[in-house]
């Protein structure tokens, strides 16, 4: 278990996916199908939808806000999600759904050497205070 | 760190202004909490990013605030939407994205916000003096109102532009404060050979390389001459914002903080100092382009950022009577094509088969010909969103070489200048 720093607070659980590699939501996400659309990430082509989302870093396109809002009507947003580095930007999109009325999702800043502890596809759980913890770690 | 209200803030926050301010300022309070700022800025103008639809979300944001009786607080300007609302037929688009997108741009114009529909307010009249604290979005615009007017500003971006607006307020914190403008990095540009720094082309390919290579840090660039124009420095900064999350960019000699080198370092030594070379020049020149010369072109498109007057004036010089033999496409701001039809200029222009886009743009919305191929731009940033946006292959030149390619229908590219 580890404890993030809450960016937005809430609870989720879904299965661990972590990105390697930097994403922009923005060009970089499909929020239709909720799988990730850029051609040239090492995950085009994988769902985003439903996971808890670790991702090292974000390339700071600011029409990302867009594109959480667009997760979070559609219902294919992750679970949760937890940033290598802390980012308005996405949490912004999450604030914004919430007063429209939508369920938002927390997000987290966690270390990324602290995401490494994690299974892929193994399903996690975040609580209401920051809590991250695996099934059977 | 805690966020320190002021008494008219907190009487905004509960209401005083009505639903639609209240939550314009819940969410700006929740934003400068995200970013660690202890209190707000009063700001005296916005420009507002959030009219382009990326999803029916959008809409649904702005007409919340429309409906709540929200009205901007601040002079405010708005960016490009996803549609020519004068020109309705240049955009491809069905019926439902034409309708939403249409809503989303009539929301914030309802709410106060000035028509403008254009990145590239500071061409029309929106000019924030040195020191002024504003919340733009639009990152060419961030740049421009940040580096070349000395107006402050953050990265401002969907939602939280439209919340300034309403509030008149945005976060303390990053550029609106004055120990965080400093320049880190010295860019030298003086062993460029001056006839190259004299032309429109070289800028672009500047900033392409300073995005890159200096990114977040700030740049001071010495070595370039004080005839610099207005045109260049947009072009500079609108190239290095695309490639990096460059704001704020200091011109030695040219741009308001930066009289001098210590100005623009406010007295601290850099980090570190770039002398640039011919290769750095040449390899920023080549990312530009993913076409091959010799493919031939498709279309040209220029105005990224927005056509001002004077780059009008040049097009129509450099047309010299002549008429495009392939689309030709040129996006500004409905306020200079009207001072282009008071000229006469717009009828010479379309009747030389040049297409005048107004209130959007080439790459956020579809208008190139369905058939794809290659694009040729003069502007750094549609050469960088080009290929993911639209499709095309992209081929930069200067004006001169896009006049001169649309005329002939065949690459023409003049290439010595860059050789030295």
């Amino acid at each position: 278990m580890l404890t993030g720093r809450v960016l937005v607070a809430g609870e989720g659980q879904g299965p661990f996916m972590r990105l390697d590699q930097a994403i922009s939501f923005w060009g970089g996400v499909d929020p239709v199908s909720g799988t990730i659309s850029d051609p040239r990430h090492a995950n085009h082509g994988e769902s985003i939808s439903g996971t808890v989302l670790a991702i090292s870093s974000t390339v700071g396109s600011s029409s990302s806000s867009a594109i959480m809002l667009e997760l979070l009507r559609e219902g294919t947003a992750p679970a949760a999600i937890l940033l290598g580095e802390a980012d308005a930007i996405l949490s912004l999109g999450v604030i914004v759904a919430q007063e429209l009325g939508y369920a938002g999702i927390p997000i987290l800043e966690v270390p990324v050497a602290q995401m490494m502890g994690f299974q892929q596809g193994v399903p996690v759980s975040v609580g209401p205070e920051g809590t991250v913890t695996q099934a059977g770690s | 760190m805690t966020l320190e209200l002021t008494t008219h803030e907190r009487q905004l926050f509960a209401g005083s202004r009505g639903d639609a301010t209240a939550m314009a300022m819940r969410i700006l309070a929740s934003a400068a909490e995200l970013v660690g700022a202890s209190e707000l800025v009063e700001i005296s103008s916005a420009h507002i990013d959030g009219c382009l639809h990326h999803g029916d979300g959008g809409v649904e944001f702005a007409e919340r605030l429309a409906k709540g009786g929200g009205r901007v607080a601040v002079d405010t300007t708005l960016n490009v939407g996803a549609l020519d609302l004068l020109h309705p037929d240049k955009v491809r688009a069905g019926a439902h994205k034409t309708d939403m997108a249409r809503r989303q741009m009539e929301a914030y114009v309802r709410m106060g916000a000035e028509p403008t529909f254009t990145c590239a307010p500071y061409q029309i009249g929106h000019l924030p003096g040195m020191g002024e604290q504003v919340a733009w979005g639009e990152s060419n615009a961030i740049a421009f109102v940040n580096s070349v007017l000395g107006a402050r500003t953050e990265r401002y971006g969907d939602f939280l532009d439209a919340c300034c607006a309403l509030t008149g307020r945005a976060p303390l914190h990053g550029l609106h404060k004055e120990e965080n403008r400093a320049a880190t990095v010295v860019v030298d540009a003086s062993l460029v050979p001056s006839g190259l720094k004299g032309q429109d082309v070289f800028y672009p390919v500047l900033g392409t390389w300073l995005g890159l290579e200096v990114g977040r840090d700030i740049a001071a660039i010495i070595g370039l001459p004080t005839t610099v124009t207005r045109d260049q420095l947009k072009a500079l900064g609108a190239a290095a914002a695309s490639t990096g999350a460059v704001a704020l960019f200091h011109v030695v000699g040219v741009t308001p903080e930066a009289p001098t080198l210590e100005a623009a370092t406010r007295g601290q030594a850099p980090t570190q100092t770039i002398t640039l070379t011919g290769d750095m020049l040449r390899t920023s020149l080549a990312r530009l382009s993913t076409a091959d010369v010799a493919a031939g072109i498709d279309a040209v498109a220029v105005g990224s950022p927005h056509f001002s007057i004077s780059e009008f004036e040049d097009l129509k010089r450099l047309l010299n009577g002549r008429h495009m033999a392939v689309p030709f496409y040129v996006c500004t701001a409905r306020g200079t094509l009207l001072a282009l039809e008071e000229q006469g200029d717009a009828e010479i222009l379309r009747d030389a088969r040049i297409d005048i886009i107004v209130d959007t743009c080439v790459v956020v919305t579809p208008i190139l010909p369905e058939s794809g191929g290659v694009l040729m731009t003069n502007s750094g940033k549609f050469a960088h969103y080009g290929p993911a946006n639209t499709g095309y292959e992209v081929l930069y030149g200067s004006l001169e070489d896009c006049v001169d390619s649309a005329v002939a229908g065949r690459v023409v590219s003049s290439r010595e200048v860059w050789t030295w």
